[in-house]
This record gives C-alpha cells, sequence and structure tokens, in this order.
C-alpha cells in the first residue's frame, strides 16, 4: 500500500523558493508515496508564536489542524516549522482541550522530509546524482528539537558524484531566527558572517540544510559578500539526477 | 533578620505550609570505580603531574624525608602536626618548624615561609587531588601560604575519587569545618587568559606517595 | 528595544578588538567543556545532567524545608544563618556587624550575587574598605567596571589595559608581563587578606544536611578570605541549596567541566561553621546570608522557576552565538548571557528590557549545554509573550500588533492569502517589471531595510508552489 503523504509545503517555500516544494514532491513519489497537496493550507503560526502573538498563533494553528486533521502522512521541507507543530502547538492550548487533543493526534503524523524518508518510507538512496562539493549546514530546530543530523548526511552521502565535507561550525546558528534578523540586524549579520567563514574553509561550492529559512539567511549573505557558494534544499539534492 | 518573611513567602509560592512533610530526595548517585591499590596510586600521580604538579613514589619513611631534604634545599618550611610527618622524620629536618598549636604564631611563620609541609587525609586517583581536613593535626594556612606545598600521604589514604570520599565521608560536617580539596597548583587565567600559576595559593605542589 | 541597548550592542559590535576577544575567549572554554564532557571523559554526561536537574527540582519544590535543615545543622556547628530580604538588608547587616566589632577591612572572593545586590558600593561610604581578591574582580574594582562573564570577569581586557589601571590606581611602574601584573595584584592582596578582620565570600552550594557552604575556585583567595579573618560571612541566594553532602559527586563532576573543562577546580572548600574548638586556625564567627532580593517571585512560577536551578557555570554564554557578538556589558543587569535573559525581566519586570527576550535567534545551544537542564529557549519565548501582552495594556507597539493581527486574518483564509502572495510578489525584485516594485514605501519597511542592511533578498519567483503545482 503506497503511504499518502499531504505535503505541508511551509509558506516560505511556498512563496519563496517553490522548486524546493517541487523537488520534495518528486522525490517522495520516486520513494513509492502518493502525495497530495491540502489547498487550504497557509501556515503553521510560528512567525506569530516567536514573536510573542499567542492569540494569532493559536488561530492560524486551529486552521492548520483543521486543514490536515485527516492527512495520513503530513511531510514538511523544514525541521522549524515541523518542530512547530510537533512540540509548540501543545503549549498554544492550555485552555483548550479539544485542540489540545487534535494536536495530540496530529503530531505523531507530522514529518520533517528527511526523517520521513529514512524513517517512514525507508530509503536512503533515491538514485540521485549531484557532481558537487558540499557542506551540511544543521538548522537549529531540525538539530535540537528534532535530533536531525545523521540522516541528512547518510542520504548525502548515498548522492552519486557529490563529495561532502564537514565544515567546523556545520551546528552553529546561522542567525535567522525569524523575526530576530530584522530585530537585531547587527547580530544576524554578524553571525551569518561567521557561518559563511566556516564554509569557506571548508571549500565546499554548495550549502545544503532542511530549513530554507537559513539558506535564505546563508544565500543572503554570500550573494551580499560577492562569494560564488550557491545554496540548495535536500530535496532539490536528492530530485537531481 | 527576615527569617519569617523569606520563609513566609517561600512557602506562598510554593503552595506548601510550615512543617509540612517533604518526599523523599532521588536518591544519592555514588558510583564507585573499582581500582586497585597500584591503579590508584599511578593514576594519581599521572593526574597530579597532569596539572604540572611534582610527583614522587616512595618505598618508605625514610626515603620519603630523603625526597623532601632535597626540595628544600636551604629553604625555611613550616610542617603540620600530621604524626605522619613525624613518623618520616620530616618535621624533625633542618630548617622545618612545626608542633604549632596557635593561629597566630603559625600564621606569622606561614606568611614568610618558603615551604609548607602537610600530610593529607584522602588524596582522590581519578582527579589528582589532595583531601585535608581541618584538625590539631592539619592546620589550613600551612597547605596555603607558603609557595610551595608538600603533601606526604602514605598509600592506603589513596581513593579512586570523589565517589568514593563520599561514600566513606558521607558528613565531613560531622568531622570538621573546613573540608578542601586541592587540585594542583593554584592558577588563573583572568588576564587575556593567558595561564598564570602561583596566584594566591602554592604556585609549586608536591605529591609524596609513600609505601 | 530600548535606546541604552540597541547603542551598546552597537558599540559592541563595532569593536573589533572587543569581539576577537570575546570570541577567543568563549571559543576556548567552549572547547575545553566539549574535551571534559565528551565520549570517554565523561561517559555518564545526560545521566547526570538528569540526575542534577532532579535534585535541583526537588529541592526548590521543597525550598523551605531545606532552608530550615540548613538553619539547623549550620547551628549545631556554630554558625548562624541571615536571612535577608533585600540588598539593603545584607549590607545593614554587614555594616552592623562591622561597627560592633570594630572592623574596618573586608577581604571579598567571587560572587554575583554580590555584584547582583551592589554590596561594595554599600559599604563605600562606611570607613569600611572591601577588597575584591579575585584577580579578574580585583582589576574591575579598580576600574570601576562590571564583569564580563561570569567565569572569567576581565575577559573584555587586554594587558595594556592593566598595566595602565595598576599604574594608576597602585602607583606602580607601568608592567605589561601578565606574570608579573599577577605577582604585583598577589603581593597588594596577601597584605589585604593578613590584616582583613571581615573575610566575604559567595556560595556555589549550600548543602542542607551539613549546614555547609561549597566554594570552588582556582587561585585560592576564597580559601584565604574564608580562613584568614576572624569572622567569615557567605552571601548565598537562597536558590543554591542542594540536600546532601553525596549530592556533590553529582554536581562537582558537572560545574567545572561546564565552566572551565577542569575535572575539579584547584580548590573546592567545604566549609560548615566557624572553626571547632580543637582546630588551629579557621574564622571565629561564621555567618551565612540566606537572600531573597525576588527569587520568591521566581519561585512562584511553577514552569520558570527551573530558572533558579542554575549553578552558575557559563557554558551557556560561551554557547550562545549572540553573546558571543554583543558580550556581557550589552546586558542590562549583571548576569548576562541565556541565563541573565531570562532571569532579568523575571527579577526586574518584562518591562525594565523590553527587547531583551528577542534578542535570541532561539537556536537551543544552551539548553543544549546546561549541566542541570533549564529550558531556556522555552522560557524566552514565555516571556516574548509577556512582553507583547504588556505592550498591549500599555497600548504600545500597535503597527507590529496590528500587523500580525491581519497576518493571522490572512493565513485563515486560504484564498485571501493566496491574492496577498499575488500581490506581494509583485513587490519582490524580478526579472519581470512588475510596477509595484518601484514603489518606495515598500523598501522603507523598517524590517525590509533592517534585512537589506546586512544581506541580499532571493529573487521572487515567477510562480508559488501552490501556482506550480496546480499546474502539475
Amino acid at each position: 500500500m503506497a503511504k499518502r503523504v499531504s505535503i505541508f509545503v511551509t509558506c516560505i517555500v511556498d512563496q519563496l523558493f517553490p522548486k524546493v516544494g517541487m523537488a520534495m514532491a518528486e522525490v517522495l513519489e520516486r520513494a513509492g508515496c502518493q502525495v497530495d497537496f491540502p489547498e487550504d493550507q497557509t501556515c503553521c503560526g510560528q512567525p506569530a508564536f516567536n514573536t510573542g502573538y499567542r492569540r494569532e498563533a493559536r488561530q492560524v494553528a486551529r486552521h492548520f489542524l483543521k486543514v490536515f486533521r485527516d492527512a495520513e502522512y503530513v511531510v514538511a521541507p523544514s525541521g522549524s516549522c515541523t518542530a512547530m507543530v510537533a512540540h509548540h502547538f501543545r503549549e498554544l492550548f492550555p485552555k483548550e482541550p479539544e485542540s489540545l487533543r487534535a494536536a495530540a493526534a496530529l503530531t505523531p503524523r507530522v514529518w520533517e522530509f528527511s526523517r520521513f524518508l529514512l524513517e517512514v518510507a525507508q530509503v536512503e538512496d533515491v538514485g540521485a546524482r549531484l557532481d558537487d562539493v558540499v557542506t551540511y549546514h544543521d538548522s537549529c530546530h531540525a538539530l535540537r528539537e528534532l535530533g536531525i543530523q545523521d540522516g541528512p548526511r547518510r542520504l548525502l552521502a548515498n548522492v552519486r558524484g557529490l563529495e561532502l565535507r564537514e565544515m567546523d561550525a556545520a551546528a552553529e546558528c546561522c542567525g535567522f531566527g525569524g523575526t530576530f534578523s530584522v530585530k537585531f540586524p547587527g547580530v544576524s549579520g554578524g553571525m551569518a558572517g561567521a557561518k559563511i567563514d566556516s564554509i569557506l574553509r571548508s571549500g565546499a561550492k554548495t550549502v545544503v540544510s532542511v530549513d530554507s529559512s537559513c539558506l535564505m539567511q546563508i544565500q543572503g549573505a554570500l550573494s551580499r559578500a560577492g562569494l560564488p557558494v550557491r545554496t540548495m534544499h535536500l530535496a532539490e539534492v536528492l530530485a537531481s539526477r | 533578620m527576615s527569617r519569617e518573611y523569606v520563609l513566609h513567602k517561600v512557602r506562598t509560592a510554593l503552595g506548601r505550609t510550615a512543617g509540612q512533610a517533604v518526599a523523599d530526595p532521588p536518591p544519592a548517585r555514588l558510583r564507585v570505580t573499582e581500582m586497585d591499590s597500584e591503579t590508584r596510586v599511578a593514576t594519581l600521580l599521572q593526574k597530579v603531574e597532569a596539572l604540572a604538579g611534582k610527583t614522587r613514589r616512595v618505598a618508605g619513611p625514610v626515603e620519603a624525608c630523603a625526597y623532601v631534604r632535597s626540595v628544600l634545599g636551604a629553604r625555611s618550611a613550616v610542617a603540620s602536626n600530621a604524626p605522619f610527618l613525624r613518623e618520616c622524620g620530616i618535621a624533625g629536618l633542618a630548617g622545618v618548624q612545626s608542633g604549632f598549636m596557635e593561629a597566630a604564631p603559625l600564621r606569622v611563620l606561614c606568611a614568610t615561609a618558603d615551604v609548607g609541609i602537610t600530610s593529607a587525609d584522602y588524596a582522590l586517583a581519578d582527579t589528582g587531588t589532595l583531601v585535608m581536613l581541618s584538625s590539631p593535626r592539619e592546620a589550613r594556612m600551612i597547605s596555603l601560604l607558603p609557595p610551595v606545598h608538600i603533601a606526604v600521604v602514605p598509600r592506603d589514604r589513596v581513593l579512586t575519587g570523589l565517589d568514593e570520599l563520599l561514600t566513606i565521608l558521607p558528613d565531613p560536617a560531622a568531622q570538621t569545618s573546613s573540608t578542601v580539596l586541592i587540585t594542583g597548583p593554584s592558577r588563573t587565567a583572568d588576564i587575556e587568559q593567558i595561564l598564570v600559576r602561583g596566584v594566591h595559593g602554592p604556585g609549586e605542589i608536591h605529591v609524596v606517595v609513600v609505601g | 528595544m530600548s535606546a541604552a541597548f540597541d547603542e551598546k550592542i552597537h558599540d559592541t559590535l563595532a569593536d573589533a578588538n572587543l569581539q576577537l576577544a570575546i570570541y577567543a575567549a568563549t571559543g576556548r572554554l567552549i572547547d575545553h567543556r566539549k574535551q571534559a564532557v565528551g565520549g570517554a571523559a565523561l561517559p555518564d554526561y545526560q545521566e547526570l545532567r538528569t540526575q542534577a536537574n532532579a535534585l535541583k527540582k526537588h529541592t526548590i519544590d521543597h525550598l523551605d524545608h531545606y532552608l530550615e535543615q540548613f538553619e539547623a545543622h549550620l547551628a549545631a556547628h556554630g554558625g548562624k544563618v541571615v536571612y535577608c530580604k533585600d540588598a539593603a538588608e545584607v549590607a545593614d547587616f554587614v555594616l552592623g556587624l562591622a561597627k560592633e566589632r570594630r572592623a574596618g577591612l573586608i577581604v571579598k572572593s567571587k560572587s554575583m550575587t554580590t555584584e547582583e545586590i551592589d554590596l561594595n558600593e554599600r559599604l563605600a561610604h562606611h570607613q569600611l574598605e572591601s577588597v575584591e581578591t579575585d584577580l579578574g574582580e580585583y582589576i574591575l574594582q579598580l576600574a570601576h567596571q562590571r564583569p564580563y562573564h561570569i567565569v572569567a570577569p576581565a575577559l573584555h581586557l587586554t594587558r595594556y589595559e592593566v598595566g595602565d589601571l595598576f599604574a594608576r590606581t597602585l602607583g606602580v611602574a607601568n608592567e605589561t608581563v601578565v606574570e608579573k601584573q599577577t605577582l604585583i595584584a598577589r603581593a597588594v592582596l596577601r597584605q589585604k587578606f593578613l590584616a582583613a578582620d571581615i573575610g566575604i565570600s559567595g556560595a556555589n552550594f549550600l548543602v542542607a544536611d551539613s549546614g555547609a557552604v561549597v566554594l570552588v575556585e582556582n587561585e585560592g583567595n576564597a580559601r584565604l578570605t574564608t580562613s584568614a579573618p576572624r569572622i567569615h560571612i557567605a552571601v548565598a541566594g537562597i536558590e543554591k541549596l542542594i540536600p546532601r553532602a553525596q549530592d556533590l559527586a553529582v554536581f562537582l563532576k558537572l560545574l567545572g567541566r561546564s565552566a572551565t573543562g577542569q575535572a575539579l577546580t584547584v580548590y573546592t572548600s567545604f566549609l560548615s561553621g566557624p572553626r571547632r574548638a580543637d582546630e588551629i586556625d579557621g574564622p571565629e564567627e561564621f555567618y551565612v546570608v540566606l537572600l531573597d532580593n525576588g527569587r520568591t517571585k521566581l519561585l512562584a512560577h511553577r514552569e520558570h522557576r527551573q530558572s533558579l536551578y542554575c549553578i552558575r557555570c557559563g557554558a551557556c554564554l560561551n554557547h550562545c552565538p549572540v553573546y558571543r557578538k554583543i558580550g556581557g556589558h550589552s546586558f542590562p543587569w549583571v548576569y548576562s548571557g541565556p541565563i541573565g535573559a531570562i532571569i532579568t525581566p523575571q527579577f526586574l519586570g518584562v518591562g525594565h528590557e523590553p527587547g531583551l527576550p528577542f534578542a535570541s535567534s532561539l537556536c537551543g545551544a544552551c539548553a543544549e549545554v546546561c549541566p542541570v537542564k533549564i529550558d531556556i529557549p522555552k522560557i524566552l519565548l514565555d516571556l516574548r509573550a509577556e512582553v507583547k501582552k504588556s505592550e498591549e495594556r500599555e497600548g504600545k507597539g500597535r503597527l507590529e500588533r496590528w500587523a500580525f493581527r491581519l497576518w493571522a486574518w490572512v493565513m485563515c483564509h486560504p484564498r485571501i492569502y493566496e491574492m496577498a502572495a499575488m500581490a506581494a510578489s509583485g513587490m519582490a525584485p524580478g526579472e519581470d517589471g512588475r510596477w509595484l516594485r518601484r514603489v518606495p514605501a515598500i523598501w522603507n519597511l523598517a524590517p525590509v531595510r533592517a534585512w537589506l542592511s546586512r544581506r541580499d533578498l532571493p529573487p521572487a519567483p515567477a510562480r508559488s508552489f501552490r501556482e506550480m503545482w496546480r499546474k502539475r
């Protein structure tokens, strides 16, 4: 029985990095899944939650719970959005037992993309090919909230032609942090600077991550510095042939 | 000063009443490693050396005394009243004063002596630590004021580590007002993270294990 | 955030030498810790953290019981507990005692708690000299500055600044060799130790079943402070309690390694009362000041009282990418770094520095290294919600609040979201010449300007994912 995956594309991928969503859908289909896209989805509510607007986050979260209520698997190309749903939804509804129940029912079915591939689809090699020298950036939510560290590296190891080089600061924050990046631009920029220094030291030509928000921050800093290094989401790497 | 006030605020914050019972704390976690005597001594000395301390293993009291004499040279020293030091003949060495029972004269001497000589109640192998309990046999200042500290310790006092110490000595306060763990020479890195030894405590320590 | 916070951050970011000093010092501490807790060095590390958290939780949840137990045991050993509700009471106690005993000179060992209550300042105008004896703290006292970091208080100063400082304040020749500077301080402070009437220390731990104060240090100044003068006063927050001496097997294993990578610091003192009758030296009087100063406020919040588990190791500071950029002096209170960010609003109110809980990317590195497993990111998120609630009550931050209200409404109406998205993409940079792109108002929006100040924006795609999906 093919696994039925409902794509939770995330608002940032939907609007700014749509090819990441398409790549993820392609890889999931290649892995034998049946993929659909609930059109009423919008956002998980994280921007409001992180900025302290609980009421607004709750509203958006309730909508999310409705949209994905009947999904078999919900897969997102994002560690931070997955962590929002999986860990923080339950903090949103201390006075709403029904929403809490809905969140608890949905949480076990929500997966970050790389973890879904490895643990549910049970696929480590998707037949991808990319001739490049690549370094992997551990996005903070994926690493520390979801424990995602080895998985993406295992998937990358099976990409033909790809050489994976570790950077020394792989697990250090890129400085995005949502509204932090615009409330504290100097600090955020400084953190991005430290990150790209580490990338350069690795000698890689491409930076890969499971979070588009991190890649947006890193790519933005690389472009501003005029550096020829590019960024790719893991889904795009795995969709490469 | 504000005893009732503070305790009341604490209880109110916790939703507790005065004299309310308390469940047992999580059990104490003590893991004593198996380590035979030879390994303990070897580990202790290796750890002390790794901290830039000096060490010497000697067969008996006579050799211990000879080592201390060689370290002293012509320098002045103050020794504690530890019976083991007397047993080794160290208390009677030239240049060594000991037998002090009064704080004031002892302090004056410690402030001017080149070397302080003590025994130790215990030593901890896995961290290279000396354990000194304040007592009529061991004053606090001798291992603290002089710039050099020599500790002469019989082998059977070497324990595996902190866990074993707290197993055999679960209530140090019952014995003494001061238990000090000494792990290497005094040091600081407060200025530009540059390591300097001998800031306030001794900058040079010798650990001699006898037996 | 306040203008002061913004300015301090800006100044620190602009100081290239300071950036290097902070980065190097914290980098070293990061490496030392890693070696000390990694793999074979401490295989039980995660288990110890869990145990430490459980011990602290139990103690804090029953703090009144352990306070009384501590008091009883200390009294049995000849010591005295003095409960103080705030900074003024501590100063009153010390001044009162000093007057009664005709004390003129106090020596102090390092204590963040005494910094918190400005003890030296409060004692200053009463013909009492109070001298810091930890080398870093002594330097800061001479320079009239606050500590920069819990464990490395003077990390922001160069040896040249120290040389100038000593020459100016001690009347010595300007010496820039660090070993010689240390000897100068050692000589001056030794005289103080031997002449002092009172020694004031902090406490790393208070042991309830022993009535004991535990002090960890590397220099020896805490030992001297607590052994040479005839009176010892330990000033400690009420949260420093642990149940048993045996629990030090857990806490001492975590503290040194997390702070500096040391299995044990050079000196660990376990002090339970004044010298006993048959002991040769040691203080004749022993007091432990148990300080509230707002800790009972933190205690009252069930989910945030874990903030009181902190053992002041400084690991969170070292690993925080924000601290490593803005340094200790950008923070509004004596406690800096992630722990400072969560306790400052709890002690002083969220209004004291409303920007503080937001000065974090929520990366979670702090929680990962905290030896007592304080969930710092969760508390930061809760404090952010508190700030926004408070702003709403005060009628502040209307623009942002309405922006998020609008945003939430759009996000709950998918068709409107789709329309808004199409309109917005007309404003972003792209190859097609959509006219909205040239409207300057968009580029003047604060968040857009802030982003562009340091990075480029991504190019706007021609179609969104959902448009592409529909065309599949």
